[in-house]
């Protein structure tokens, strides 16, 4: 297992020094600099600001230097304003973002495992055709359809919550619901085939010709056997929620990561698109290693392959 | 002598979208303690329905007891309640299936699946379970039990897997246990070995078997009385040497006659033409009227009652009535002389 790890970890690596190759190359061939859309400046001011960012040099020399500095944990200064690092930029962002993305996975996934095993339990009757019609619109209607929905009912027509911003605990409620719905849809829609599927095995009928009651062998053999590839398309989903949170900070005006990386490509701020690109990849890459793991755990057949490799 | 189990006039049907579907009309049958009887007929004859039926496993909303009864220890098993269910299952009947592959559930150890049973019905701690578990799996044969049983089951071979299904199935010292098709799906040296274990375990326990099988070659190396079922129905009874060699049903004998043998002319294996009957609607009469060879008029309308060949052997059919033409049975179904 840990050998796997290892390997595991400096495929990462490798992953994050190409993600951050594409990236910086990408990056250089937008239009425009940072400083061409301040019209104050004088055409020394931005040269010697240019000179200050070390953006003067050839390009493979700023690569050169931004891998080293990258080598040190360092992401640079961010152009827009003076003096404050990009570090300093995602782990104040990271709050707010981390907040809503983890209270959606978990709301998303709880509902829609409860969905999901309701509608399998009650397998073509009223409960399993309503769910299943609400997970197709959960997974259909994009979450900025929902975020504006509720912005525009539940904020302004009823005045329940805070359309906007984020100061308290009420202000989560409608930006972790929209970022969650899709997750409940697919974990929905993931529990139900797979509860049916499992419900259906011999290996049900026999724990049931063991004596053992309804109630537990559904909560014993079968929940927890279908939770397996739920715990796969976590990952995924998490990844999912990542984007989404994107458009949905922005949305809600939340001062996150994702506000953050789409104010700084509007920018041009090559620091701040670059340090949250990577950041982005990184949670990504982790996510998916987390699973693997997490799948070797719930799955012992996985286990046994895992642990030979 | 009363009978461990017995089954009156069982009806069982399936609510499809296509309609009801019978799949066992009327089916009467006896087990004495100790005893094993074998219960064979092709897909679809509805054997294995009627087993579930004797655990109340039938799919919900789907499938039903329509009428008849299940004695066993003087309770009628067709109207006990799930409760009362939960008690015999497991406890007084168990049950072994066809494939071993996926009888057992993948992400529990072995250990663990034996000691659900005893746990339950034993109020046994987990030591005392264990342990009891460890020996279970050395009485059907599995080497290292107190390793293995910590094992999952796809560490296991099909033929181990079916060794451990055994256990659990006997883990509570049932007095019934139903084995349905235990050894098709299992390479033929396993199935010699597995109908072996059954066999001596049987001895040892004295747990009475119900066989469920197609396989004749089965029947013959386990079971004392077979019944032979056909359409939902059972359309001969007796000993495993009136079956063989005194068989009286047309169907019995087309079953005997597509049994391969080793020492036949013919290279060409003997199948019954046709196919079983339609069950959403079941023919009037006899149900294998349609593909018997020596079927009458009589045979088309009406459903021949059992005749009574000896004190064990019964057969339903209209070639037994004394009104009706003699006839031999075919020389392939014959078991003697392919001896």
């Amino acid at each position: 297992m840990l050998r796997y790890i290892i390997k595991r970890v400096s495929a990462m690596l490798l992953t994050l020094l190409i993600i951050a190759t594409i990236t910086f190359f990408l990056m250089k061939l937008l239009p425009g600099s940072p400083f061409n859309n301040q019209e104050k400046l004088s055409e020394s001011q931005r040269y010697a600001l240019n000179e200050k960012y070390g953006l003067n040099d050839p390009v493979p020399v700023q690569y050169i230097n931004y891998l080293g500095k990258l080598a040190q944990g360092d992401l640079g200064y961010t152009f827009q304003f003076d003096g404050r690092t990009v570090n300093s930029l995602i782990a104040n962002g990271m709050g707010p973002s981390a907040t809503i993305g983890f209270e959606a996975l978990l709301f998303g996934t709880l509902v829609g495992l409860v969905l999901g095993i309701a509608a399998a339990l009650k397998h073509n009757t009223f409960i399993d055709y309503g769910a299943m019609v609400m997970a197709v619109f959960g997974i259909a209607i994009p979450s900025f359809v929902f975020a504006g929905l509720l912005q525009y009912y539940v904020g302004v027509k009823l005045g329940w919550l805070p359309v906007a911003f984020w100061n308290g605990p009420e202000y989560h409620i409608m930006p972790a619901f929209s970022l969650s719905v899709g997750v409940i849809a697919t974990v929905a829609r993931f529990m139900r085939t797979e509860m049916l599927e499992i419900l259906g095995t011999d290996y049900i009928l026999m724990a049931r010709s063991k004596g053992i009651s309804k109630q537990a062998v559904i909560i014993k053999h079968c929940v927890r056997n279908s939770m397996i590839p739920i715990v796969t398309i976590l990952g995924p989903m998490a990844i999912g929620l990542i984007t989404g949170s994107l458009v949905i900070e922005n949305i809600f005006a939340i001062p996150g990561i994702g506000e953050q990386f789409v104010k700084s490509i509007n920018l041009n701020d090559y620091p701040v698109i670059m340090g949250t690109t990577l950041f982005y990849s990184f949670l990504i890459i982790l996510i998916i290693l987390v699973v693997d793991i997490l799948y070797g755990i719930i799955d012992p057949r996985i286990r046994v392959a895992g642990g030979k490799s | 002598m009363e009978k461990l189990l017995e089954l009156d006039n069982l009806h069982v049907s399936f609510q499809t979208y296509g309609g009801e579907v019978k799949a066992v009309r009327g089916v009467s049958l006896s087990l004495d303690k100790g005893e094993s009887l074998a219960i064979v007929g092709e897909s679809g004859s509805g054997k294995s329905v009627t087993s579930k039926a004797v655990m109340r496993l039938l799919p919900n909303r789907i499938g039903s007891i329509k009428e008849g009864a299940i004695r066993f220890h003087g309770k009628d098993l067709a109207k006990a309640s799930e409760r009362e269910m939960e008690k015999i299952r497991g406890a007084e009947i168990s049950m072994i299936f066809q494939d071993p592959m996926t009888s057992l559930n993948p992400t529990m150890t072995i250990g663990k699946q034996i000691m659900e049973g005893l746990r339950k019905h034993q109020n046994m701690s987990k030591s005392e379970a264990k342990e009891r578990s460890i020996n279970l799996l050395k009485l059907v044969g599995i080497p290292n039990p107190e390793l293995r049983v910590d094992e999952y089951p796809h560490q296991f071979s099909g033929g181990m897997r079916q060794r451990v299904v055994i256990a659990i199935a006997l883990a509570c010292n049932p007095k019934v246990l139903i084995a349905d098709e235990p050894t098709t799906a299992l390479d033929v040296t396993i199935q010699a070995q597995i109908l072996d274990l059954m066999r001596d375990l049987q001895e040892k326990t004295g747990t009475a078997i119900i066989l469920i099988t197609h396989d004749l070659g089965v029947v013959a190396n386990l079971a004392q009385r077979v019944a032979v079922m056909y359409g939902g129905k059972i359309v001969e009874t007796g000993t495993v040497d009136e079956i063989f060699y005194k068989p009286k049903h047309p169907y019995t004998w087309g079953l005997l006659a597509s049994m391969p043998k080793l020492n036949a002319d013919t290279k060409e294996l003997l199948a019954i033409p046709g196919t079983p009957p339609d069950l959403m609607n079941p023919p009037q009469g006899c149900p294998f009227a349609a593909r018997c060879p020596y079927a009458m008029e009589v045979c088309i309308d009406h459903m021949p009652e059992a005749s009574h060949v000896s004190s064990s052997h019964q057969a339903a059919c209209w070639l037994l009535d004394e009104r009706a033409p003699k006839v031999e049975p075919p020389e392939a179904a014959v078991v003697g002389g392919a001896r």
